[in-house]
């Protein structure tokens, strides 16, 4: 039941646990095939007499002596497949992993922002671990690694390196409220060519939008992609902020400073609810559940989201 | 209640105080009662939360939101986790069957120190009453899993604060118990009791209480910086306060670490009264299994980090966590062989108290060799937070002590009650539950091998075979636990009386007294001069 193995812990850890789970079962079943045994052979029928025995001193000193070698070997291998783990190598391709309730995004060095995590195959990779607002954990069952992402944990790291090629999946595996468990994305490892060939193409840092694309699906992509929809929901119910269906252009009733007014859903009230999202907060909800998207939405996209609300007032 | 020898030969269950009806019970001092008293609470509580793990698995045998969302199932795993740790498992055995046997056990009228243990019980309800205030006001119910978890427990908007003082109340409530159980050991053993002539049940007993002293007061700690970080806005855990949310696991894993020993010590200690009354022979290496639990109780502290492999902790750290983990798997291992060789040539009588134990060796094994398997750094590394975990811990706690408590019951019901219960139908929902049991949480191992994190809502598909056979083990596992539990209140309320001193066999001092006992327990105290598993009498004639 292993997934497909496609780092370089993975070997390690594999034998950690095929020695652990070998020890194990070895165990398991002769304890069991033992108790077995024991109920046939002593059974009140074909033994009514029971023997007096208090205990053995040397069955003792053999049972504590024998799991004690048995349990050194499984730390021992649990230590060896993990010290690689922690010894982060000095050179290696350098990306910030961001975690948010509950979507993740990857910066990398040249400026360059994806919601995937992109990678060169056989190179080192170096994570530093960046949390917004609660304990996330950064999880890729297929590389057998994972590492809390904590707020306010400065230098936090974790390393690997990719073997092979393909598209792996990043959980988030630290509780962290209501929309954990939709808060996972892709591991895609390329060919280190390839990766370069992306990596330089600065287009899609400032993309040029074309005359004809449809903007309100560009929207869509972007609302998809930074994770807004786990909270704003596009079909009207309430999850944890209020939901983006058909609200555009109408007066809508907020709590500035502590004073209520309406303002007009408009371009302006929506760049300010991206950039600074405690300045107006719409009445029936609390403060604090949303931090800003500063550096993270450009205000290239700001404009792609409005346009996708205005489309789903139509 | 004061002493009163006109009322000698009546039972505890007939004997009439100062009060009658209801408060009879709830302001009884007779530890008797009190034992009671926590088991209907417990009995009550359970099927709430089971209830609770019934639906959150249904709502996991597909895919996407089955019969739930998120908010509901987040909230529901949290009151299940808060019942069945803090309401259920901690105070457990120790509550119910410590309470109700620890002084027949060793020969004593009552525990040390009557109306303490009658506060203990009160404070548990009091405590219970405000967790459960949680759930219908303020914000809603809490939705940070039974961890509380810093910096989330501050930010949800729910209604954290109540379920984390609940918790705190029951803390005092745990602490007055192991108090309590502490002195009566220490000063109201039978003449001639010596301490290794000292029954094993009450031996795991002592270990926890220690625990219980020593351990509980920092969770209460932590759970008051909680509310006063809330509250008062000061900077603990909270990183946006200038806390540290890493040492709030520290501090609540130096706890709830050893906590999982008070758990299990006594359910180890109820096995190891099981087997050689059913075997009618000694225990094997009593001294081992004295010596194991001192060492499981005093080693328990010591390694709260390997909760934390994956928390940024330094690598030295995280190597001693390590190596102490292995380190206290040893007694429980010298246990578990000590209990099979007390089998070996004994006289083996198969009635459903020894189903309970034989079932919880084969789950405890498959927990405790689990637990190796997060015990190491690099295998921990891949199954931390994951199923994995979900399914090691619930054969541990579910599996160690849930078997051990069904155990119990079944092996002292006739004494408790003065009432048999159905054999046939107890086997019946024995064998359902543990079929139940095992399907219900084996696939959980390879969906945490297979990287299914926990406190999941909603899955990837790939994880969808080994749920739905999860899923369905749940609705087997509950139609056994309806049997056993209807089997049992109807037996309590109307099962064929019985006054038989000693059904089963038993050489302790409880199956001396009179059935159901008496207010006093002993007419006379017994003096004791053997050890308390000596079957030699049945070595040497034939008449078992």
């Amino acid at each position: 039941m292993y997934p497909l193995g496609a780092s370089t812990f993975v070997e390690g850890v594999n034998n950690a646990f095929v020695f652990i789970l070998g020890v194990s079962f070895f165990f398991l079943i002769s304890i069991t095939a033992v108790i077995i045994y024991f109920l046939i052979r002593y059974n009140k029928k074909r033994n009514p007499k029971p023997t007096h025995v208090e205990g053995n001193n040397w069955l003792e000193f053999i049972w504590t002596a024998i799991p004690l070698v048995l349990v050194m070997g499984m730390f021992y291998y649990g230590y060896v497949a993990w010290i690689p783990m922690k010894r982060i190598p000095d050179e290696g391709f350098h990306v910030t992993a961001n975690a948010r309730m509950w979507s993740f995004s990857f910066t990398y060095d040249n400026g360059r922002v994806t919601d995937k995590l992109f990678v060169p195959k056989d190179t080192a990779i170096i994570l530093s671990l960046n949390a917004r607002d609660v304990l996330h954990s950064l999880y890729i069952p297929a590389f057998r690694i994972k590492e809390d992402m904590v707020p306010g944990l400065t230098d936090n790291r974790m390393w690997f390196q990719a073997n092979n090629t393909g598209t792996f999946t990043i959980f988030c595996a630290e509780y962290c409220g209501l929309q954990h468990a939709l808060m996972y994305t892709d591991l895609v490892v390329m060919e280190p060519d390839e990766f370069w060939e992306w990596y330089a193409d600065t287009t899609a840092v400032a993309p040029v939008i074309p005359e004809d694309a449809n903007l309100a699906l560009l929207g869509r992509q972007v609302v998809e992609s930074k994770g807004c929809i786990a909270c704003h929901s596009l079909d009207g119910t309430v999850v944890i902020g209020p939901s983006f269906l058909g609200k555009f252009g109408d007066p809508v009733r907020v709590i500035t400073d502590g004073v209520e007014r309406e303002i007009i859903y408009d371009e302006e009230y929506v760049r300010r609810s991206i950039y600074d999202p405690d300045y107006d907060i719409t009445v029936g909800f609390r403060r604090g559940q949303m931090l800003s998207y500063e550096g993270e939405v450009t205000e290239d996209e700001v404009m792609l989201i409005i346009e996708f609300l205005k489309s789903l007032n139509e | 209640m004061s002493d009163n020898t006109n009322h000698k030969e009546v039972s505890y269950l007939e004997y009439q105080g100062k009060y009658r009806g209801i408060l009879g019970w709830i302001l009884s001092t007779d530890h008797k009662r009190i034992g009671l008293l926590y088991l209907y609470t417990m009995l009550l509580f359970f099927s709430i939360a089971a209830i609770l793990g019934l639906l959150m698995k249904t709502q996991l045998i597909a895919p996407g939101e089955t019969i739930m969302g998120p908010q509901t199932y987040n909230s529901f795993f949290t009151l299940h986790g808060i019942i069945m740790i803090f309401i259920i498992v901690v105070p457990g055995l120790p509550a119910v069957f410590g309470n109700f046997f620890l002084p027949i056990m060793i020969g004593a009228k009552d525990v040390a120190f009557p109306r303490i243990n009658l506060l203990s019980w009160w404070l548990y309800i009091i405590g219970i009453l405000i967790v459960l205030t949680s759930q219908f006001t303020g914000g809603g119910p809490p939705d940070t899993g039974w961890t509380f978890y810093a910096p989330y427990s501050f930010q949800t908007p729910t209604n954290v604060l109540p379920a984390v003082f609940g918790a705190f109340v029951m803390g005092f409530s745990s602490i007055l118990t192991g108090i309590n159980f502490v002195v009566t050991i220490h000063r109201m053993r039978a003449p001639g009791m010596k301490w290794l002539r000292m029954p094993l049940f009450p031996w795991t007993l002592y270990g926890t209480a220690w625990i219980q002293i020593l351990a509980t007061p920092v969770i209460g700690i932590t759970l008051m910086l909680i509310i006063a970080e809330r509250m008062l806005g000061i900077g603990f855990f909270d990183p946006a306060l200038g806390g540290d949310p890493i040492l709030y696991q520290h501090l609540f894993w130096i706890y709830s670490h050893p906590a999982v020993y008070i758990m299990i010590l006594p359910a180890m200690g109820v096995i190891s009264e099981i087997i050689p009354v059913f075997s009618r022979k000694s225990i094997f290496g009593y001294r081992a299994i004295v010596l194991s639990t001192m060492a499981i109780a005093f080693v328990g502290y010591f390694v709260w980090g390997h909760h934390m492999f994956t928390s940024g902790m330094s690598g030295r750290a995280l190597f001693t966590f390590s190596f102490l983990t292995f380190l206290v798997a040893i007694p429980s291992a010298i246990k578990v062989f000590n209990w099979v060789a007390t089998m070996h040539k004994g006289s083996l009588h198969l009635h459903t108290p020894f189903f309970w134990a034989l079932s919880f060796l084969f789950v405890f094994m498959i927990g405790g060799l689990t637990g190796l398997v997060l015990g190491a750094l690099a295998t921990n590394v891949h199954l931390h937070d994951t199923h994995f975990v979900v399914a090691h811990f619930h054969f541990i706690v579910f599996g160690g002590t849930g078997f051990a408590f069904m155990g119990a019951v079944h092996y002292w019901f006739p004494k408790m009650f003065g009432r048999m219960y159905d054999a046939n139908w107890a086997n019946l929902g024995w064998g359902i539950f543990f079929i139940g049991f095992l399907s219900l949480y084996l696939p959980m191992f390879f969906l945490g091998m297979s990287g299914m994190p926990r406190r999941y809502y909603d899955y990837l598909p790939e994880f969808h075979g080994m749920n739905i056979l999860s899923s369905m083990g749940a609705w087997v596992m509950i139609s056994g636990i309806l049997i056993i539990f209807a089997n049992l209140i109807r037996s309590a309320r109307s099962g064929p009386k019985t006054t038989e001193k000693n059904p089963w066999g038993g050489k302790t001092l409880e199956w001396q007294v009179d059935t159901p006992p008496t207010l006093e327990n002993f007419d006379e105290i017994p003096a004791v001069d053997k050890t308390p598993y000596d079957y030699r009498d049945y070595a040497e004639n034939t008449n078992s």
